[in-house]
């Protein structure tokens, strides 16, 4: 037994041994996304679903993401398709009809489904409460670089991302979330 | 059954840590009684193993809930193959299979190798047993799979829904195991031999090829099924993907591949005695980082379990493991010096170094491309994944020439080729390359690689066949014997090289179906109308209807299409579907496949409308892909003939 190569060689293995200890402090499942802290990409998409009173929109009306300046915008992508959007479904409107009053706006864009499933799907969950936006070619969603469904984007009045949900959202997180953005808004803004 | 299972854990790990003790203080004392004892241990452990197995099994299928790994994979409604198999559905189960195979490799190489003398086998039935701790540990702290659940849960979840898909499950896995664990033995006696002081001798090597050659095919078949697995369950008509868990199998096949050709090296010429050991020593380590990888949730795969505290344990493991056969190898180093020397480039002796050389590039590019995702995050911090892209691109060239090289081994003699004899016995095999070559453009194939990898495929293939007629003509002409008897005692007289060719011609089968059904794929995807038709090449298929119905586990939606000839008959009929698992929230696609051994056609169901009208179908044909498993049966039989020992030469002449 040479004891000096022996006792220097190991030495190799530290930096493999080290860069897995450092590699279990991360998860590989999380992706970064560029978007939170940066002005949400624009969109005008067409309402197919009209939601319901007070947020009502006739079907064929555009909604234009600009329009919604000084406004909390909640985007949620949906799919008739997708059983975890089942469960953020309630969370949503309820949120929705909780912020009635305040300026927060949202909206439903559907993701590679088409209109009568959609619809069928709302009426099977007993409606939406908001209206919701067909996005033809998925484009708004690629601007989105959305990775799945459920995914929500809550914007804060100045149109900046302030908040990104990969899978299903709470209604409390909403709430926490909305309350704060509407909080930090600059008194200008307050009616 | 949990108090039963549980208690044989623990049990078995007290056993596992005596026996771990006990045998080299035997050795050392010279305590013929002690040892005794210890290899009492040993088989203890393995009783103990079953009879957790048993446990574990027979709370599975009396749906037990009161176990957690049942209560956490078990379901009434599972069918009961599928609830057995769940054994390896999930983390705790895999592990407990893991201690259970390890259990019986240690008490097989006790029995198997009773006879022989020297401190050798005791010290290697050590190290084993210092594994099988790690394992023991793991059942009895963060993988307890017999756990307690109260209050008893009136069912579960079932298992993995892609896991109770398919049949192959049931292979797939217990193969996996029999090769990852076969090379813990290897491993065992290569420290052993250090340990024992006789790592200078040869003779500890012989034993460790056979081991190597069983872990070896084991391997290979995983991977084989487990690339036929995820052909016929994941919908995406192909099989192999680079993902981190296909390249932790991949990683330890090549460098066992590697040593079962530098062993003859070594056995012929006495040289490459440490670069082999560090190949032994290295596919075990590549095993446990393979499992490492895939068990702690450091890299995202398609195969990661749930997991909790479990990869800390590995790291740690890996951390000891490392650093212990380094420092042994090194220490050792000295007496693992070559004796013999290269006498000409143009021997077989070369023609293995190369190929060992490639193997090891080829290891080193899979490694790299699995960690890299991690490196880069490390030092800059980005996310990135590496995919197809880059390994295949990689990796091409140094298949090629691996596949060139198995036409050039067999033909050169060990030590050097006289002048004459090299060129005629590269030459005619290129005949073979010329052929390939044709059949490839014939085919329609333009890739400068591909055509390389054809005409490489189609000499080595001639090289090797030309081997076996040969030989068989030579003992024709010797002996008048028939072809078959002929060729049957050709490889009888030295199994071991001709196991090795036929494995050969596995590999080339499988190079060359996987060459032909990645550049012959003809996919279409489309929305048919009941009664529409979809010409897929040379195939055409209707869409009959779309169908629903429950099963007691699962919903089922498919559609029947039926595969039409050419004059308008239904000469079989596919039904894909796509099974609707109550726990979760995917549909897991079931493709189905039409196979021939001219080619598969693969139909997966993409979506449907729920009238019944119309379906959306992915349609595949891919030519030759029957011949990638074929061919990995064909390996397979290389490795048993190769396990065959030589028929002696008196029995042989008396015949």
């Amino acid at each position: 037994m040479n004891w000096k190569r022996a006792l220097l060689t190991p030495a190799i293995a530290i930096p493999v041994i080290g860069l897995f200890a450092w590699g279990m402090t991360r998860d590989p499942k999380y992706i970064p996304s560029p978007l939170p802290g940066r002005q949400a990409p624009a969109f005008a998409l067409e309402v197919f679903a009209p939601g319901e009173a007070p947020f009502q929109k006739a079907p064929g009306e555009v909604i234009r993401l600009d329009s919604l300046r000084g406004k909390v915008v909640v985007v949620n992508f949906w799919a008739s398709w997708c059983l975890a959007c089942r469960d953020e479904h309630q969370d949503l409107s309820r949120a929705a009809m909780r912020y009635a009053n305040a300026p927060v706006q949202f909206v439903g864009i559907s993701y590679m489904d088409t209109r009568p499933n959609s619809l069928e799907w709302i009426e099977q969950m007993g409606g939406q409460a908001y209206p919701s936006v067909d996005d033809p070619r998925s484009r708004t969603a690629i601007d989105y670089g959305l990775y799945g469904v459920p995914e929500t984007f809550i914007l804060d009045v100045t149109g900046r991302v302030a908040h990104k949900q990969t899978g299903p959202i709470t209604h409390a997180l909403l709430s926490r979330i909305i309350d704060s953005l509407l909080a930090a808004r600059p008194a200008t803004e307050t009616k | 059954m949990g108090p039963l299972g549980r208690g044989s854990v623990l049990i078995g790990l007290a056993v596992t840590a005596i026996a771990m003790v006990l045998i080299p203080v035997a050795v050392r004392r010279g305590r013929k009684d002690w040892l005794a004892i210890g290899y009492a241990a040993v088989h203890t452990n393995l009783l103990l193993m079953t009879l957790a197995m048993v446990a574990m099994v027979i709370a599975l299928v009396s749906h037990d809930f009161s176990v957690g790994y049942v209560a956490q994979v078990g379901s009434r409604a599972t069918p009961l193959l599928y609830t057995v198999i769940s054994l390896w559905g999930a983390l705790e189960g895999s592990i407990l299979l893991w201690g259970w195979v390890l259990a019986m490799y240690a008490s097989a190489v006790i029995v198997i190798n009773r006879e022989r003398e020297g401190n050798l086998v005791p010290y290697a039935a050590a190290v084993m047993m210092g594994v099988m701790l790690f394992f023991a540990i793991l059942l009895a702290g963060p993988a307890n799979p017999f756990h307690p659940v109260f209050p008893v849960p009136p069912d579960g979840p079932g298992p993995n829904p892609l896991l109770q898909n398919h049949w192959l499950m049931a292979v797939h896995p217990p193969l996996l195991y029999m090769g990852y664990v076969g090379m813990t033995v290897p491993f065992a006696f290569a420290l052993g031999a250090m340990l024992a002081g006789e790592v200078a001798q040869d003779s500890w090597m012989l034993l460790v090829r056979r081991w190597m050659l069983v872990a070896w095919a084991f391997l290979g078949a995983a991977i084989i099924a487990g690339m036929w697995w995820s052909y016929e369950v994941l919908g995406w008509g192909g099989y192999w993907a680079w993902d981190p868990v296909e390249n932790a199998s991949l990683m330890p096949w090549l460098t066992a591949t590697a040593y079962l050709h530098s062993a003859m090296v070594q056995e012929r010429r006495g040289m490459l005695r440490l670069w082999n050991v560090n190949l032994v020593v290295g596919t075990f380590v590549l095993t446990i980082l393979g499992t490492f990888l895939t068990r702690s949730g450091i890299i995202s795969s398609v195969h990661a379990f749930t997991t909790g505290t479990i990869g800390y344990f590995f790291l740690t493991f890996i951390a000891l493991v490392l650093v212990g056969t380094l420092m042994m190898v090194a220490g050792n180093s000295e007496q693992l010096r070559t004796t013999g020397r290269f006498d000409s480039p143009a021997s077989r002796e070369t023609v293995f170094l190369l190929n060992n050389l490639l193997l090891s590039a080829f290891t080193l590019i899979v490694l790299i491309g699995t960690l890299y995702p991690l490196i880069a995050e490390a030092v800059r911090g980005v996310k990135v994944s590496v995919g197809e892209p880059y390994f295949d691109r990689m990796s091409l060239p140094v298949l090629t020439l691996l596949l060139f090289l198995m036409g050039v081994g067999p033909a050169l003699p060990w030590r050097r080729t006289p002048e004459g004899t090299l060129r005629s016995r590269l030459l005619v095999p290129a005949a073979g390359a010329l052929a390939a070559l044709l059949f490839a453009l014939a085919l329609g194939s333009r890739q400068p690689w591909a055509l390389t990898a054809f005409a490489c495929v189609g000499y080595a293939l001639t090289a090797t066949l030309r081997e076996f007629a040969i030989g068989s003509a030579a003992r024709r002409r010797a002996h008048g014997e028939s072809w078959p008897v002929a060729l049957g005692r050709l490889v009888g007289a030295n199994p071991r090289r001709h196991g090795g060719y036929v494995s050969h011609i596995g590999v080339l089968l499988v190079a060359t179906a996987i060459g032909a059904s990645g550049g012959g794929r003809i996919e279409r995807e489309t929305t048919l109308q009941r009664g529409d038709t979809l010409r897929v090449g040379s195939h055409l298929v209707r869409l009959k209807g779309v169908f629903g119905r429950q099963e007691p586990q699962r919903y089922v939606i498919g559609a029947t299409l039926e595969v039409l000839s050419r004059d308008g008959a239904t000469i079989d009929t596919l039904a894909p579907r796509m099974n609707f698992y109550p726990s979760s929230d995917q549909p897991v696609p079931t493709p189905d496949v039409r196979s021939t051994l001219a080619g598969d056609l693969y139909a997966n169901l993409q979506t449907f409308r729920e009238d019944g009208t119309s379906a959306t179908v992915k349609v595949i044909s891919e030519p030759l892909v029957a011949w990638i498993w074929l061919g990995g049966g064909v390996v397979i039989l290389g490795a048993m003939i190769g396990l065959f020992a030589p028929r002696k030469r008196a029995a042989e002449e008396a015949a």
